[in-house]
């Protein structure tokens, strides 16, 4: 929890991760992607102020110590929801699998919840994979990177008939949220990556589902605003948002931010770390004190109070997850209902 | 061998036409053009860099190509030679590129089409963020919204802006003459009724930032990963 002028502020990273990028999980032979892919990971933090910068070296591989240490006893979380990213073909035991998470996470009870992940192209062992990590881990969540690598495919999209079999497979086992990359990425080459339109459908298509697109589509924050003002059920991850724009570029930050808030709205934006690319601490202090600059190009967004941002930082995701909120971190009536998906068609017909 | 000449101007301008299709900016005021050198006999040399070693392959191959077709073209080059540096693809880039092989044979097996479309989807989101920047500063000055409507390209006051706007519109074989009207479908072409011309404007601003914030991160980036200023480099 972090208290500010009074302020209660509950507190969930919604997007997180434990991994080991280090050379000792270096897949033979493909160590260069291992590797540029780390660096590239690194310069992102290069984002964030300098003194919360880490060598290489740490950043590589840093251990359940640091992590708790910088998510929960310096960084003000209450929850950490853990994403898994696989990469299984540049490191040898994945970049940071469901059960690394987990096996690190159950040592510390009530404060994780461990996502899951699953690939359309692995078919009925996928499948059977996905029920025992539910079964074991409790997973109510699933990061899914439509452009992995996988034996030779360069991608899928979430319409294709065989994530159906899966987005069935998840409203069955209880999975109510699908976190979905769209950002940065690198696969398909001849292809537009970033493209949401799949979510779109998918959204209609699973209307008991929540998509959570992270990063919001950046670069194309454009397509992702359009296509989430017409879906009720569509959110916006902002991790990236605030790690790498809040210091680095505090205008766009706040552009971006009035975007989001207008087009998606405030009970459907959630906060995310990405730690260890930031820390969440100088996140969460920054956004509490933030508002627009003083200047006609931000008077037509819309307004941010107390209220907004504890919805943002905790709350909207703290329904989504089904985790219980101390009373004394709760909204006032009056202040709106979090998570709620009935503002959507805020700027329907558009 | 001949003693190079470092960044001679008329290659640098030649480069200056070149953009990030991405982010609709020339790869020299990025940073992104690290070295060029042309010695007597005409051969030039191009050095490139990218903010990060996975930087969209895609993108990365339409600069390289773009830069070497700039260079080619231009008086006084016997031979060219351009160079992505520090990328996971850089092999494959700079081969494909040299052997003009296009995209899809430089990527065989891991690309079926060439980027045409690609870049002009990008194209499509450059037309309607210049659209916010003629269109913000008319409003802002007291223009009614919906009379933009009925306002021509000849019309609207003269800027910088305005140029870019025309040429983008043109490099799409949209209508860019002065008859032409202000506000159009990026599709299509066509005249947009006054009443869907606060969504047009509103999702034309949205457009805008976002390829700002992007050149932002960008940016950051590359200075992270670099430490120096490329050749022709402006920081906005």
């Amino acid at each position: 929890m972090y208290e500010k002028d009074g302020e209660k502020y509950f507190v969930v990273d919604s997007h997180m991760h434990y991994w080991n990028a280090a050379p000792d999980n270096w897949v033979p032979g493909a160590e260069q992607y291992a590797k540029g892919w780390i660096e590239c990971f690194h310069a992102y933090q290069g984002l964030g102020p300098p003194q919360t910068h880490w060598s290489i070296e740490h950043f590589q591989k840093y251990s359940e110590d640091d992590l708790m240490t910088d998510v929960f006893e310096n960084g003000y979380v209450d929850v950490a929801v853990f994403q898994p990213t696989y990469l299984k073909e540049w490191y040898k035991e994945g970049f940071n699998t469901t059960e690394r998470n987990a096996l690190m996470g159950e040592r510390h009870p009530g404060m994780f919840r461990y996502n899951t992940r699953w690939d359309p192209r692995d078919g009925d062992e996928g499948l059977r994979v996905l029920k025992e990590n539910v079964e074991r881990f409790g997973s109510r969540g699933c990061k899914l990177y439509t452009a992995e690598w996988n034996n030779g495919s360069r991608g899928w999209k979430l319409t294709d008939p065989g994530a159906y079999r899966y987005l069935e497979a998840c409203q069955g086992l209880g999975i109510k949220n699908i976190h979905v990359h769209k950002g940065p990425t690198i696969w398909p080459l001849d292809k537009d990556a970033f493209d949401v339109s799949d979510v779109d459908h998918a959204a209609t298509d699973f209307p008991e589902l929540n998509f959570i697109v992270e990063h919001v589509g950046l670069p194309r924050i454009e397509d992702f605003c359009f296509m989430a003002t017409q879906e009720p059920n569509v959110y916006a991850g902002l991790s990236v948002v605030i790690g790498g724009l809040m210091y680095a570029r505090p205008r766009f930050f706040a552009k971006v931010m009035g975007e989001l808030l207008f087009w998606v709205g405030e009970d459907k934006m959630t906060f995310g770390s990405d730690y260890a690319i930031w820390e969440p601490r100088w996140q969460i202090e920054g956004f509490v004190d933030w508002n627009y600059p003083e200047s006609e190009e931000f008077a037509d967004y819309p307004g941010v109070s107390t209220a907004t941002k504890k919805k943002i930082l905790g709350l909207n995701a703290a329904r989504l997850y089904e985790i219980d909120v101390p009373a004394e971190c709760q909204l006032d009536a009056g202040q709106g209902t979090p998570a709620a998906q009935d503002d959507a068609q805020l700027v329907s017909g558009a | 061998m001949t003693n190079p000449v470092t960044a001679p101007s008329r290659l640098l301008a030649a480069l200056e036409a070149v953009r990030d299709p991405e982010l609709d900016e020339p790869i020299t005021s990025l940073g992104f053009v690290a070295s060029c050198t042309i010695s007597a006999d005409g051969d030039a040399q191009v050095r490139l860099r990218l903010p990060t070693y996975f930087c969209a392959p895609n993108f990365a191959f339409l600069m390289v190509a773009d830069a070497y077709d700039a260079v080619s073209a231009t008086p006084g080059v016997r031979s060219t030679e351009v160079v992505l540096e520090d990328h996971f693809a850089s092999d494959a880039i700079n081969g494909g590129v040299a052997a003009r092989a296009g995209f899809a044979r430089s990527f065989d097996g891991e690309a079926v089409g060439e980027l045409h479309e690609l870049r002009a989807d990008f194209l499509r989101k450059a037309v309607l963020a210049g659209t916010d920047q003629v269109c913000r500063p008319l409003v802002a000055a007291g223009t009614d919204p919906s009379a933009l409507a009925g306002l021509t390209l000849g019309q609207a006051p003269p800027s910088a802006a305005l140029t870019r706007l025309r040429q983008r519109r043109a490099e799409l074989g949209l209508p860019a003459g002065d008859d032409a009207p202000l506000l159009i479908d990026q599709e299509t072409g066509a005249p947009l009724p006054g009443e869907s011309v606060p969504m047009h404007l509103r999702r034309a601003h949205t457009t805008r930032i976002s390829i700002e914030a992007n050149t932002g991160i960008c940016r950051g980036m590359l200075r992270h990963r670099y430490g120096t200023s490329g050749l022709g480099e402006e920081d906005t």
